[in-house]
């Protein structure tokens, strides 16, 4: 299991993070992200590009 | 003796180029070598809440500077320093300082600079933005009260446009040939930004170029500029000029290698370099084959191309270095996004190519209430673009951008989707 974090305070709901990653991220219909802190490993490569097309990089990986 | 690829450029291309080398499991010397001094960092905040409050130079950098990733991991980063030559048939660069660097592999990342106003008058005082200084040195200008006049009305013009009224100057944006974003927008939309513009205290000035730069008056300094002459003979004095008038693409360095430079460099759907062996190129410079519309080769000035490019790049370098064909190529959907005063407008695809519009919810000439527009050619939907709608709204055009829908076929029932 991978762990996410989003900093709140960065985040400006772009949503680009649920094109890339959209088995983790998912924006709600107020247009605000939700995702799942924990993730399988089998999703490692599409958080790093959830992580790699944030405009503001809100993403970070916990370990 | 090992192998080396040389990246030319450390900004956003040059680091995800070097990123995605590693993840398609490069394990030789990567040196990356950039010409500003700082590691790479994000250009958006630029024209927008960086230059509203950008802190100290050092709080400026912290809060632009990328975070690579963990796996990139062994990149020598050559930074300050730039290259004046290639030759790509000998497979050396040449840096400033002389010293001459061999590779194996080529990343071509260096990107555009401002384009400047050809105009006769003083040099001095007159603003561009694409560096973290020149985002420095323009808002140390932008205090309240400043006449201040942008030249140029595509996205970095009416972002900077907007952060000088909202930081309280008195702002004129002079349009040039074209609305405000007119380009990527179309003309619907662009009329609506003007008038969103307008309301917010931005004074407008359609249809006129800069012909002369006034010489600051009550100033002994005479090399400052104070103000423009435009075409249509309208005098404007100023206290701070801003030029965002387009971009150049860095490749005078790849000049003698018989590439085609025309605009960018010329590249083929893998972003391989046409005619120049193992090279690639990514982000703004690289001009590669519109797949999606078939309407040939072209440049891509969004942020989201940095790192689509260098994920079909990088394995497709190293599958050159390794004899064999490249991985069946991607066509990225090109995407952008933009904030004028609190509002955002994103669109996705390739709107400029359009051969017909259609206003799918909203009112284009009232963008803050939330408007979302397709952009048709060939009766197929080429491109999306909303403003003042959420997130999850503009990825339901992107879906239908991605289906390519006809006309008609996304047309909301009136009521059902607009809001702010
Ligand atoms: C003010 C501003 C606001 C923007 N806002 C948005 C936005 O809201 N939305 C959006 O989608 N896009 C936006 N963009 C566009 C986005 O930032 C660019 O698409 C992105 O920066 C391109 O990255 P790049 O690495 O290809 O090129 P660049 O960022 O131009 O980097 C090229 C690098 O190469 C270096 N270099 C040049 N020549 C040499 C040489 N000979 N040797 C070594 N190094 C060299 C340069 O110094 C530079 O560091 C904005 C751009 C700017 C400038
Ligand atoms: S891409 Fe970044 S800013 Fe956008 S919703 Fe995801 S975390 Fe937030």
């Amino acid at each position: 299991m991978g762990n996410i974090h989003v900093d709140r305070k960065l985040c400006d709901n772009h949503g680009q993070c649920a094109i890339a990653a959209p088995d983790v991220f998912r924006m709600n219909d107020d247009g605000i992200l939700e995702f799942d802190e924990g993730f399988a490993d089998t999703l490692l490569d599409e958080v790093e590009e959830a992580i790699d097309v944030c405009p503001v990089q809100a993403i970070f990986l916990k370990d | 003796m090992s192998s080396r690829i040389v990246v030319a450029g450390a900004s956003m291309g040059g680091l995800r180029a070097a990123e995605q080398l590693r993840a398609a499991g490069w394990e030789g010397e990567i040196v990356v070598v950039g010409e500003e001094a700082h590691p790479p960092y994000n250009r958006p905040p630029l024209s927008k809440a960086l230059l509203a409050a950008p802190g100290t130079p050092e709080e400026a950098l912290a809060a632009v500077q990328f975070r690579p990733r963990a796996s990139a991991t062994g990149i020598e980063w050559r930074l300050g320093t730039g290259i004046v030559a290639a030759d790509l048939a000998a497979r050396t660069v040449t840096l400033g300082s002389g010293e001459s660097i061999s590779y194996d592999g080529l990343v071509i990342a260096t990107g555009l600079r401002p384009a400047r106003i050809v105009a006769p008058g003083p040099l001095g005082g007159r603003h561009v933005v694409r560096s973290l200084e020149d985002t420095l040195a323009l808002h140390k200008e932008l205090v309240p009260g400043a006449r201040v006049l942008v030249v140029g009305s595509g996205f970095i013009g009416c972002e900077v446009a907007a952060t000088a009224s909202e930081l309280g100057c008195s702002t004129v944006l002079v349009e040039g040939a074209s609305g405000p974003m007119e380009r990527s927008l179309g003309k619907e939309l662009a009329d609506g930004v003007r008038g969103f513009l307008n309301a917010r205290g931005v004074e407008t000035h359609s249809g006129a170029r800069v012909t002369e730069f006034l010489t600051k008056e009550n100033g002994n300094d005479a090399g400052t500029c104070g103000g423009v002459v435009l075409s249509d003979g309208t005098r404007l004095a100023a206290d701070v000029v801003v030029e965002a008038v387009g971009s150049h693409p860095n490749t005078e360095w790849l000049q003698g290698n018989g590439l085609d430079l025309s605009d960018g460099v010329l590249c083929d759907e893998h972003l391989r370099v046409v005619n120049a062996g193992p090279v690639v190129a990514v982000g703004d410079v690289a001009r590669f084959p519109d797949l999606r519309t078939g309407a040939g080769a072209r440049r891509v000035e969004h942020w989201a191309i940095p790192t689509d490019t260098a994920k079909i790049a990088a394995p497709a370098l190293l599958a050159y270095l390794a004899g064999e064909d490249p991985p069946a190529a991607s066509a990225p959907l090109p995407s952008f996004w933009t904030d004028l005063f609190k509002i955002r407008i994103q669109g996705v695809g390739s709107p400029a190519l359009a051969d017909s519009v259609e206003v799918f919810e909203g009112d284009a000439s009232a963008p803050e209430a939330g408007v979302a527009v397709g952009y048709f050619r060939a009766g197929r939907l080429i491109g999306a673009v909303t403003a003042g709608l959420p997130a999850g709204i503009q990825l339901r055009y992107r879906t239908a951008v991605l289906n390519q829908e006809p006309p008609g076929a996304l047309a909301v029932a009136p009521g059902v989707a607009s809001r702010t």
